[in-house]
């Protein structure tokens, strides 16, 4: 639109009053109606099968349930310390995070090298952006499920799911920042003379270091709180625990595995935050 | 000159006791390198893979020794039963449908929420404190676990898929879309106010055409995602083809799983190439 302000200026030769300005103002009614249309259309068509049908006989008994569960925690779950309490299965579900996500940032480097367009081929690449596509559409869960079947049920399963679930994404990010290679820094290395191992040295890593640990510690983030819920499946973590209480109706331990839950996730995103700031604006 | 190099380093903890180098330049000056942080953060991390390998049991060898069960599980993978395919459209509409509905309502109530969390807009610390912990609170909950307890409420089907759908929309447009605001230009909305309108027609007409095109962008990306992830809410009795895949995960049937994969990896990556479309129009 403003090219297009600019391309007016020029042949008029002179600048725009606001009233023209104006009377050139961009219109974008016809974009939104559309997408109105569009949206009214889409929420008819799903609306008509999927019914309301009320509560269930035991609705009513649950969200109570839930609701005095929040306020009132099992505190002794809570702050206990075996194998059972809601500290250790924290820490669990922190390991399968910190394995999964570590062993997926290794993967995800070489899949990231063989499908960036500025350095393979274009065939090979798009074959590898396929597969990573592949690798992300399938549901943690699925992938999750998967792996029970060959490795059976435990924490080692969530680590082997999250480092393959992880490969999908992290590899997407490493491939932007490979594709925003300051390349002009390779051609003066070459001027210089430096050997093929140099120019990887000082050319590349340090252009690429801060963007992979960033995209790492994010996935680290969302990891965490995929890790909460392999457990449903039998994946080791606190969600197995929890599902458990939330089927078996003990409310009071289903509140101090959400509190537990919720204090961790909100402490590890702050600190991912903080860290990927830093990484983005330096010091 | 002379300030930038004798300009004092920030020194924190870590350089109290590992002393910054000093090194004198040919020409007189001298500058200070700090130590790098590189071994200590590698400690640190060698110290919780260490941790998380004891508590997660992860042993390399499980792969190598059940590396037959999974290569079988691959190839039946990829060779999808066809015929199955009539029995995953039903439950694969349903999915979407469900992330449809979902994904408007939620970011329907987004809209007024974040605008009430935004600082630049809203001038009560308090009412935007409160707003944004209660986001933070709601995008700390696994969607699997909010869907778990809408079922248990509001009985199995997809209308406990879709509410959780919302929930888990709610809490992430919200937050993307406060952070946008909070960067939009304020000037034309100070203008209309010192021109005589009241908040509410400065709102509409300085920042309405700002926020929109954002506000689209991020519900559609949000869509992108739930189509994803609503596909396994059926593991709790959500509705849609989780209950589909879980059914073949439980009878072995890995050829039907094949073909239940293959068409939701369809339909995301349609879905997505439509909306990143869409998206970059927007822009």
């Amino acid at each position: 639109m403003a090219e297009k302000l600019e391309k007016l200026e020029q042949s008029l030769d002179r600048k725009l009053t606001v009233a023209e300005m104006y009377a050139n103002r961009p219109r974008k009614w016809l974009l939104y109606t559309l997408i109105v249309l569009i949206l009214v259309v889409l929420v008819t068509w799903s609306g008509s099968s999927i019914h309301f049908e009320g509560l269930t006989v035991t609705g009513r008994e649950v969200a109570r349930g839930v609701i005095s569960g929040v306020t009132h925690p099992d505190l002794k779950l809570m702050f206990g310390t075996g194998e059972t309490d809601v500290p250790y299965l924290l820490l669990q579900t922190m390991a399968i995070a910190v394995l999964g996500t570590l062993f997926g940032a290794i993967l995800a480097i070489p899949f990231a090298f063989l499908a960036s367009t500025n350095i393979m081929p274009k065939p090979v690449a798009y074959l590898f952006r396929v597969v990573i596509l592949m690798i992300r559409t399938i549901p943690s869960l699925v992938w999750a499920l998967m792996w029970i079947r060959v490795t059976g049920p435990g924490a080692a399963c969530g680590v082997i799911t999250q480092s393959v679930c992880s490969i999908g994404m992290i590899s997407k990010m490493y491939i932007t920042a490979i594709e925003d290679l300051d390349t002009h820094i390779l051609e003066s290395l070459d001027a210089m003379g430096c050997t093929a191992f140099q120019k990887i040295r000082y050319g590349v890593i340090p252009q690429l270091t801060a963007s992979f640990i960033s995209a790492t510690i994010y996935r680290f983030d969302i990891n965490l709180k995929d890790a909460t819920t392999l457990g449903i499946v039998g994946a080791g973590g606190i969600g197995a625990s929890l599902v458990q209480c939330l089927n078996s109706r003990r409310w009071a331990m289903v509140g101090s595995f959400v509190w537990g839950l919720m204090v961790l996730v909100l402490i590890i995103e702050f600190i991912s935050t903080r860290v990927r700031r830093k990484l983005a604006h330096g010091e | 000159m002379e300030n930038e190099n004798t300009a004092p380093l920030k020194l924190t903890w870590f350089d109290r006791i590992f002393k910054p180098q000093v090194i004198t330049l040919p020409n007189g000056h001298s500058t200070v390198r700090r130590r790098s942080r590189a071994p200590l953060i590698l400690l640190l991390l060698l110290i919780a893979v260490w941790l998380s390998l004891q508590m997660t049991g992860f042993d390399l060898s499980l792969i190598v020794r059940k590396f037959n069960k999974l290569l079988d599980l691959f190839v039946k993978l990829f060779h999808p039963k066809w015929e199955f395919f009539g029995k995953v459209v039903g439950p694969l509409v349903d999915t979407i449908k469900m992330s449809v509905l979902g994904t408007v309502i939620g970011c329907l109530v987004a809209l007024p929420v974040a605008v009430l969390s935004s600082t630049n807009i809203c001038r009560s610390r308090i009412i935007v404190g409160v707003f944004r912990f209660i986001l933070a609170l709601i995008r700390t909950l696994p969607t699997l676990v909010i869907a778990l307890v809408c079922a248990l409420v509001f009985g199995l089907g997809t209308f406990a898929g879709t509410l959780a759908i919302a929930i888990f929309t709610f809490g992430i447009v919200a937050k993307m879309l406060y952070e946008s605001i909070e960067t939009i230009d304020m000037g034309p909305f100070e203008a209309m106010e010192a021109l005589g309108a009241n908040k509410f027609q400065a709102f509409w007409s300085a920042c309405v055409p700002q926020i929109l095109p954002v506000y689209l962008s991020h519900s559609l990306y949000c869509f992108e995602m739930n189509v994803r992830a609503s596909a396994i809410l059926g593991y709790v009795g959500a509705g849609g083809l989780g209950i589909t895949i879980n059914e073949r995960i439980g009878w072995r049937d890995y050829n039907g799983l094949g073909m239940v994969l293959l068409s939701l990896f369809v339909v995301v990556v349609a879905i997505e190439f439509f909306s990143e479309y869409l998206r970059k129009k927007l822009s």
